[in-house]
């Protein structure tokens, strides 16, 4: 009874039955199985008509009006089927190839692992996490990144010279952290615990881009990268703190303290498992999810500046100057790396043909803002840093300081030029990409030199 | 003759766990059976048919497997469940209490001698 005469042999309406479909296609209420099913009934209806002696256009026309308006049965499915208008990032790694994606997580999920072991390997010979903490300090970006480079390196099949050079950049990064003689307590071993993480990131970049990191737009790219694993990392950090704090709590209640198995096997596994973990989620959602740093750069920018201008608002009126104390540097280059941070994100989303807007105004509002800042903190500084000394970390907050300002001086230019159509929006981006290569000089710098400069104790 | 929409809504499911009722089909299938069973006076915008076979579905009233039948394109077969069964005899006892209340309506009204016409009611399917 099953009537399969679904070939109709009239090449006019193939070209109009794929065109319809099509159409199906792009309604993300219906799913290609969907389609599927629809256009069976379509070419049964076809054929029902045509051998009731209508002509095979006019078949088509019947059959797609009797099917009904897209627009009401799209509405039907997206009823029934509501979970399709959101956009769904399932761990089996999506739709099209799912065995790739399986494949993937695999990788992804044996270098999370292969970090959770290595992070627990020196607690072996007797260097546990209690016991030296500064060793792990200084050591967290080697536990954290290392795993994530070589993910990446075996992702991007990288060729053998581009491996050559992230081995010989972790291996420079492993000799930083642990063949100085640096002592636990020494302001250096602070700075190389902040450092390298930063260094190797960059490092991870190289790795990221394939090797190709010459090029302006692949490094947008990594900082694009950057960005949403930056928020997918804090997302699951907090999810890690909700399950820490569950199992401390739910075992405490039946009286076993869980305490050191959270902190020396969850907490310190998970962490660094969780780096990539991040940037597997970040691949996966790549093309599937709307990237969220933009989003919060454009909804943090306007918020900045205000607050920014009230500050310099706030010197003016009340003629105070900065209260100098020691670590006052610190916190103002935290400033500047925020809105170096709102700059880069808000560039990384931005169409760069598109004539100047009021979002580019607000960006250069934003960067003159945190010019004026600096400028004020720097006179404040300027005064009593021959009274405090170059110590290491005041040596380190003034350099970074002045590499951020340096980027940011440029910016306002570059954006000043463009916002009076003078320059192309192109010029600002390529200053950005090109400054990476600033940013990993530097903090190679504070890694290999500081400590020999400053002493080690 | 023209159906309100609303009496083709109420009756769609019940129609449609009836004919699978009887054995699994497709949609296209069910579609046709529909028109036969009602001469051709129950009139559905095809399309529609489909959301609700998957809300079916999903309710757990009948089953859903891909077939391709040989020579053939891959097709979606509907089979209903027990649990669409029991649905189905739960809607049969509803359409029987509203039908047997019309009755006693058109009765009444044709016994004032009011013009309620048909005089037979609607030939059964």
């Amino acid at each position: 009874m099953d009537e399969d005469r679904t070939a109709i042999g009239h090449d006019d309406v193939e070209a109009q039955i794929a065109e319809w479909l099509a159409y199906l296609h792009r309604r993300r209420e219906l799913s290609s199985a969907d389609s599927e099913e629809l256009e069976d009934h379509l070419r049964n209806r076809i054929a029902e008509l045509t051998e009731a002696g209508l002509a095979p256009g006019e078949a088509f026309l019947v059959a797609v009006k009797r099917v009904g308006s897209l627009d009401a049965l799209t509405h039907e499915f997206a009823r029934e089927h509501s979970e399709r208008l959101w956009k769904q990032l399932v761990l089996s790694g999506g739709g099209e190839e799912p065995h790739a994606g399986r494949t993937d997580l695999l990788a992804a999920l044996g270098w999370a692992l292969a970090a959770a072991v290595a992070v627990k390997v020196p607690a072996a010979f007797g260097w546990s996490l209690q016991d030296d903490p500064a060793f792990y300090a200084r050591n967290a970006g080697l536990f954290a990144l290392l795993p994530l480079l070589g993910y990446f390196a075996r992702r991007r099949r990288a060729s053998h010279a581009t491996m050559a050079v992230l081995a010989a950049l972790g291996v420079v990064g492993i000799v930083a952290a642990n063949a100085y003689p640096l002592t636990d307590d020494a302001p250096v071993t602070l700075l190389t615990s902040l450092h390298l993480p930063i260094a190797l990131w960059l490092t991870v970049g190289i790795a990221y881009v394939g090797g190709d990191w010459r090029s302006g737009s692949r490094r947008m790219d990594f900082i694009r990268f950057t960005g949403e694993w930056f928020i997918y990392y804090v997302l699951i950090a907090l999810g890690g703190g909700v399950l820490a704090a569950l199992t401390l709590g739910t075992f405490d209640a039946i009286g076993l303290r869980a305490e050191d198995f959270v902190g020396s096997w969850l907490l310190p596994c998970g962490a660094v498992g969780a780096v990539v973990v991040a940037a597997w989620l970040v691949e996966a959602k790549q093309g599937v999810i709307e990237n969220m740093a933009p989003v919060l750069t454009q909804v943090f920018t306007p918020l900045f500046v205000l607050a920014l201008l009230g500050f310099v608002g706030g010197v003016l009126w009340t003629r105070s100057t900065v209260d100098v104390e020691r670590d006052v540097l610190i916190l103002f280059d935290l400033v500047l790396v925020v809105v170096v941070g709102l700059l880069l994100y808000g560039i990384s989303a931005r169409e760069p043909a598109a004539a100047p807007g009021w979002f580019d105004r607000l960006q250069l509002l934003l960067v003159v803002a945190a010019l004026l800042t600096d400028a004020v903190v720097l006179v404040a500084v300027g005064h009593r840093i021959g009274q405090f000394g170059f110590s290491a970390n005041r040596t380190a907050a003034l350099g970074e300081n002045l590499v951020l300002l340096g980027n940011l001086a440029w910016s306002a230019w570059l954006l000043l030029g463009f916002v009076r159509t003078r320059a192309r929006f192109a010029a600002v981006e390529r200053w950005q990409t090109g400054y990476l290569v600033v940013y990993a000089a530097w903090a190679w710098a504070v890694v290999l030199v500081f400590p020999p400069v400053f002493g080690f104790s | 003759m023209h159906i309100t929409k609303d009496l083709v809504a109420a009756s769609t499911t019940p129609l449609v766990l009836g004919i699978l009722a009887e054995g699994e089909s497709y949609g296209y299938a069910i579609l046709k059976q529909v028109g036969e069973l009602s001469g051709g006076r129950l009139e559905w915008t095809d399309g529609l048919l489909y959301p609700l076979l998957h809300r079916l579905e999903r309710l757990g009233h009948v089953d859903a497997v891909w077939r391709t039948p040989e020579g053939g394109r891959r097709r979606k077969y509907y089979r209903i469940t027990d649990q669409g069964r029991a649905e189905l005899v739960e809607h049969h006892h509803q359409w029987a209490a509203v039908t047997d209340a019309l009755q006693r309506v058109w009765d009444r009204a044709q016994s004032v001698g009011q013009p309620v016409a048909p005089v037979r009611p609607a030939p059964a399917g």
